[in-house]
Order: C-alpha cells, then structure tokens, then sequence
C-alpha cells in the first residue's frame, strides 16, 4: 500500500545534511511507490528546495520565518505542524540527529503517534515496513513496526545509502506561511567546539584516541591523521576523564554512538564501554603498544606499535595515496 | 521548589548480551539506575540544596525498581515513585510510558522535571520531551548546565560537540548528558536513612487509566545479536611496511578510502 511521507530537510551552515538525503531514500522505501514531500524550514532556505526534489523528494514545502533562524522546539514544532496538516501524510523521516532527537517525540506526543528512534535499516516484509535499530547500546537489535497510526521514525546517520542525485528531476515548490511565535526558549549563545568541522556521528572517518595518547597534545598527530582524510577526531572515555580533550568527542555507552566507514583506534585499550559507541564501525583499525589489548578482538586490521611512531606514517602514506589518485 | 526525576532501571550494558529463545537473557545481570538518569538525580538533589523544596523520584516498571529507587533516596532524594506496570501491561513503549508518567504529573505542579537524555537499553530518548509536550511545559535536551536564578533558567546544551547558552523559564524539563556533574556515592548514613523515606507504589489503577489508554504504538517482533566478526588481521614487519600494507588494504581490500 502506498503511503505518502514527509521527510524534514535538516540544515546545517547553509547546507542540507547528508542525512536528510539518507532520510528521503528511507522516505522512499517507506512510501513503497508514494509520494516523498520534504520540508524545509528556516530563515530563508527556499534556495534548498530543488536539492531535496533532485535527492529523492517529488515536491517541497517550505516554512520560512526570522523565528526560525535557530532551531528551537517550539518553532520547529509550529512550522512543522502546520506542514503535517497541509500535507497529511502517513509516515514521518527525521534524522536521529540532535534536532531529531529533540523534535520527534514532542511532535510524536502532539500527534498522538509512535515512534521508531535510531533506526539502522528498513525492509518490507507481508506489506509490512520493519524497522532495525540497535539496543543495548548495539550489542543487540530489534526488528520493530508501528501497529497503529503515523509511520514516524528518526534514522541514524551513515546506515542507509542515499538515492542517486538526479538533477533533471523537477517537481513543485510551494510555500507555506505560518506565524511562528511564543517561544519558551531564546538561545543566547552557540559556543563551536567541534574542532574539524566535521561532525562525529555523521563522519565518514574517524581517528580516536585514548589514554595512550598522553595528553593533549598528544592528539595533534591524530588530527593530522582525520584532516588528511576528511575525518572527525574522536576519544575514549579514558581520554575525556584524563582532561586530553573535551568530553564533547567521547565515543561509548555514555558519549556519541558511531557507524563511520573506518574508524582508526589509536592507544585506545578497548573497554566494553568504549566497544559500545564504535564497534558497529564498517571497518575497524586498531593501534596499540600492547599486542594483548581488547580492542583487537573488534579490529579488522591490527599493527602493534607505537601511535606517535604508526600514526605519522599512515598520514604519510594516505597523502601519497591521494596524490597517486 | 517542586523538583521530579524521571528515572529507569537498565540492564548494566558493560554486561555481556546473550540471547535465550526471544529475548534478552537476564539472569545474573547486574542492575542499575541508567547512567543518565543518575546524572538527573544528582542534578536534582544539587538545585534542592540550593533553592529548598523536595525531590521525588519516579520509576515505571516493576517491583524490582524498589533497589534503584532506594539507590536514589540514599544518594538524598526525599521521596520515591513506584508506577508498578508488571501486571497490567505486557508490551509498552515509549508512548506507553511517557502516557502514563504525564498522568501521574498533571496534577502535581512541578517546577522542574530532570530525566536522562537516552536510556543505555533501549536508546529511544523519547520519553522526556514526550512528557514535557503532554503537560504542556517547554523542555531542553542534552543539557550539560543547569542555572536557576528564581523563575529563570540559564541552560548549556550540547549539540553533537557544540554548546548553546539557553534562556527560559521556569516551569520546565530537562534532560542529562554526560559533563553535567559527578553523580555522589550513597553515604552510609544516607542508606540507613533511605530506607525510612516515603517509596509509594501505584499501579494503573490508581491513576485512572485503562490498559487500553496506553496501549503501545510500536511492536517488538524480534531481537537479534550482530553477527559475530571474524578476527582481524595483525600486520607484522618494519612499521613503514606495515603502514604501507594497511593503506593498501584500506584502499584496495576493504574500499574505504
């Protein structure tokens, strides 16, 4: 049966997020043959329209309001509500992303509706959509569906493949207007920690460190290391606690849960903490003096060395790569 | 001040998973207060000490969650909240819960409401806001600073790494990340007194609902581990060779980069 689903195009720095194209090729399956309508809110991001339309969406809907210059529950809510009303769809696509995570269940709570977070894949099964998402911070699944109402789910960044960008692909635009007003919150401030620009949980690469890293200069060579390969640096718990760096990169059970394509552990021993937040990495890189250390059992490929001897020798080698390529 | 902890009892994740028939097996597991939440009632217990009032700590689940709450009221919260679901319902979800928690709050006044941001087991992160929007009171995710100054609240977020400096009011929800604060350790004067402070425990009945109210949205219908990874490879040789050897895998084996 076809359904029609609102995908929310997220917007960072000007820029819609890969997971938002990852979002409207799950909007796709989804809908099995129905309509994927996105929606675009902000200040001004009209511009953005047509990338939703050539990245999987049929049409757009737009919310623009100087209210909406800054996420905040309650105006996301708003535009976003006044959209699910003008469009009725029967399912719903976030990322499970900072602002998924807050919007959807206040959204899902107004709708009366259930929701399926930090889903991993989608499948039909007996005209069934089935939902996979991990538990037990990963080290277990579970297949879920919803029994009854919206189709609402939030979807974890670098698990499900966009759809091909099709830029001959056209479809409408339309804006809506919505008063956005009374809000509870006012953000005074953004304070930027994140140090590359690039965000850990939707990184493509990752370069993590531990208590093998030493101190905070200790990371320099694994940020050399991410640079070279457009990658976000990462830490352990041991690390955050030892004040090398800040709490904001820590990777684990408490901390961030990544799923990059490679993930370079680097004097990182491998506790059952820090498995937790990684271990579900496509491919895993371990870097570690002691050839006994956990993080091996998890690891793809292993050397046992020195990180401060191994790390600048793998930039090396990458940049040679590139310049190769 | 009117302060309540939403908090869960979790399987201690560093446990090792295993399976027996359906579900997760968990006998011999260890059991505690979800890590988050535990940052929820330090929290909670630190605004007390500041502005007066009284904390109570709330738990939906079973009998079991008697041990997490007690943890809690020796830790120096006043009063503990038992919602007993064991019998009334056999499959909830996040719906579920946060349905029958607003109940229990809707007549209580909060002033402020802390929970954890994500629970280690299920990992939905839903159930705060979910009650925030059901009673009607604004709510700040992944807060890694809490200031109240009378009505006012001064709140640092974190946003995947970055930080936003909020401004509201009063009355609000809130939910715990890690860097909040450093949960205490019981003390033992406090577990001897723990156990003479008021646990209530309610079920379905006494807050007027129906089974059929709170009937869950979403359906289980089937848990499985991740399969098993063969072993990795361990590179030998001159640290140069091994470095060239593992680029060239990444590159040409694994087609990562």
């Amino acid at each position: 049966m076809s359904k029609k689903v609102l995908v929310l195009g997220e917007i960072r720095e000007g820029s819609l997020r890969n997971v938002s194209f990852e979002a409207l090729a799950a909007a796709k399956r989804v809908a099995q043959g129905g309509e994927v309508v996105g929606a675009l809110v902000g200040q001004s991001v009209h511009a953005l329209g047509n990338e939703l339309i050539h990245c999987g969406a049929d049409r757009a809907v737009i919310v623009e309001h100087t209210n909406l210059a800054q996420y905040t529950s309650d105006g996301y809510a708003q535009a976003l509500l006044a959209v699910i009303q003008a469009v009725n769809p029967d399912g719903i696509i976030f990322g499970h992303t900072a602002l998924g995570k807050d919007l959807a269940p206040k959204l899902a709570a107004r709708l009366d509706s259930g929701l399926i977070s930090d889903v991993t894949a989608i499948e039909e099964a007996g005209g069934n959509i089935i939902f996979t998402r991990p538990i037990y911070s990963g080290k277990a699944f579970e297949r879920k569906l919803i029994t009854e109402g919206l189709t609402f789910a939030t979807i974890r960044p670098n698990n499900i493949a966009p759809l091909e960008k099709d830029e001959s692909k056209s479809g409408n635009i339309s804006s809506l207007q919505v008063d956005i007003k009374d809000l509870r919150s006012i953000i005074k401030e953004v304070v930027k920690k994140a140090s590359t620009g690039v965000d850990l949980s939707e990184a493509k690469v990752i370069v993590a460190g531990g208590r093998g890293v030493k101190s905070k200069e200790g990371f320099e060579p694994l940020q050399e290391l991410a640079a070279v390969l457009g990658g976000a640096v990462g830490a352990s718990r041991g690390a955050c606690d030892a004040n090398y760096c800040d709490y904001s990169l820590q990777i684990g059970q408490t901390g961030k849960v990544v799923t990059p394509d490679l993930y370079i552990a680097c004097g990182i021993s491998g506790a059952i903490q820090h498995l937790a937040g990684m271990s579900n990495s496509k491919v895993i890189v371990a870097i570690n003096k002691d050839p006994d250390a956990n993080i091996f059992n998890v690891a793809d490929y292993g050397i046992v060395g020195d990180l401060f001897e191994v790390v600048p020798l793998l930039t090396e080698e990458f940049r040679k790569l590139q310049i190769n390529a | 001040m009117n302060i309540y902890v939403l908090m869960k009892r979790t399987f201690d994740t560093e446990e090792k998973i295993t399976l027996s028939a359906c579900c997760i097996n968990e006998d011999g597991a260890e059991f505690i207060i979800n890590p988050y939440d535990e940052y929820a009632v330090e929290e909670a217990i630190q605004v007390r000490e500041a502005q007066g009032g009284e904390v109570t700590v709330i738990s939906i689940g079973s009998q079991e969650a008697v041990t997490q709450l007690r943890t809690a009221l020796a830790m120096g919260a006043d009063k503990a909240v038992l919602i007993n679901i064991e019998d009334a319902i056999e499959n909830g979800d996040q719906y579920t819960t946060a349905k029958i928690i607003a109940e229990y709050l809707k007549d209580k006044s909060p002033d402020l409401i802390l929970g954890g941001n994500v629970a280690i087991d299920g990992g939905s992160g839903q159930v705060g806001p979910r009650v925030a929007e059901l009673l009607g009171m604004n709510y700040v995710t992944t807060i890694t600073k809490l200031d109240i100054d009378g009505t006012r609240a001064t709140v640092v977020r974190d946003v995947e790494g970055d930080s936003e400096v909020i401004e509201t009011n009063l009355p609000l929800l809130v939910t715990a990340q890690q860097g909040l604060n450093e949960p205490r350790y019981p003390s033992l004067p406090g577990i001897m007194k723990a156990k003479k402070k008021p646990l209530a425990e309610l079920e379905l009945d006494d807050l007027n609902l129906e089974e059929d109210d709170v009937e869950a949205k979403t359906k289980t219908i089937e848990i499985f581990l991740p399969p098993k990874k063969e072993a990795g490879r361990i590179l030998e040789g001159e640290l140069e060779q091994q470095a060239k050897e593992l680029v060239q895998l990444l590159h040409n084996e694994a087609k990562v980069i």
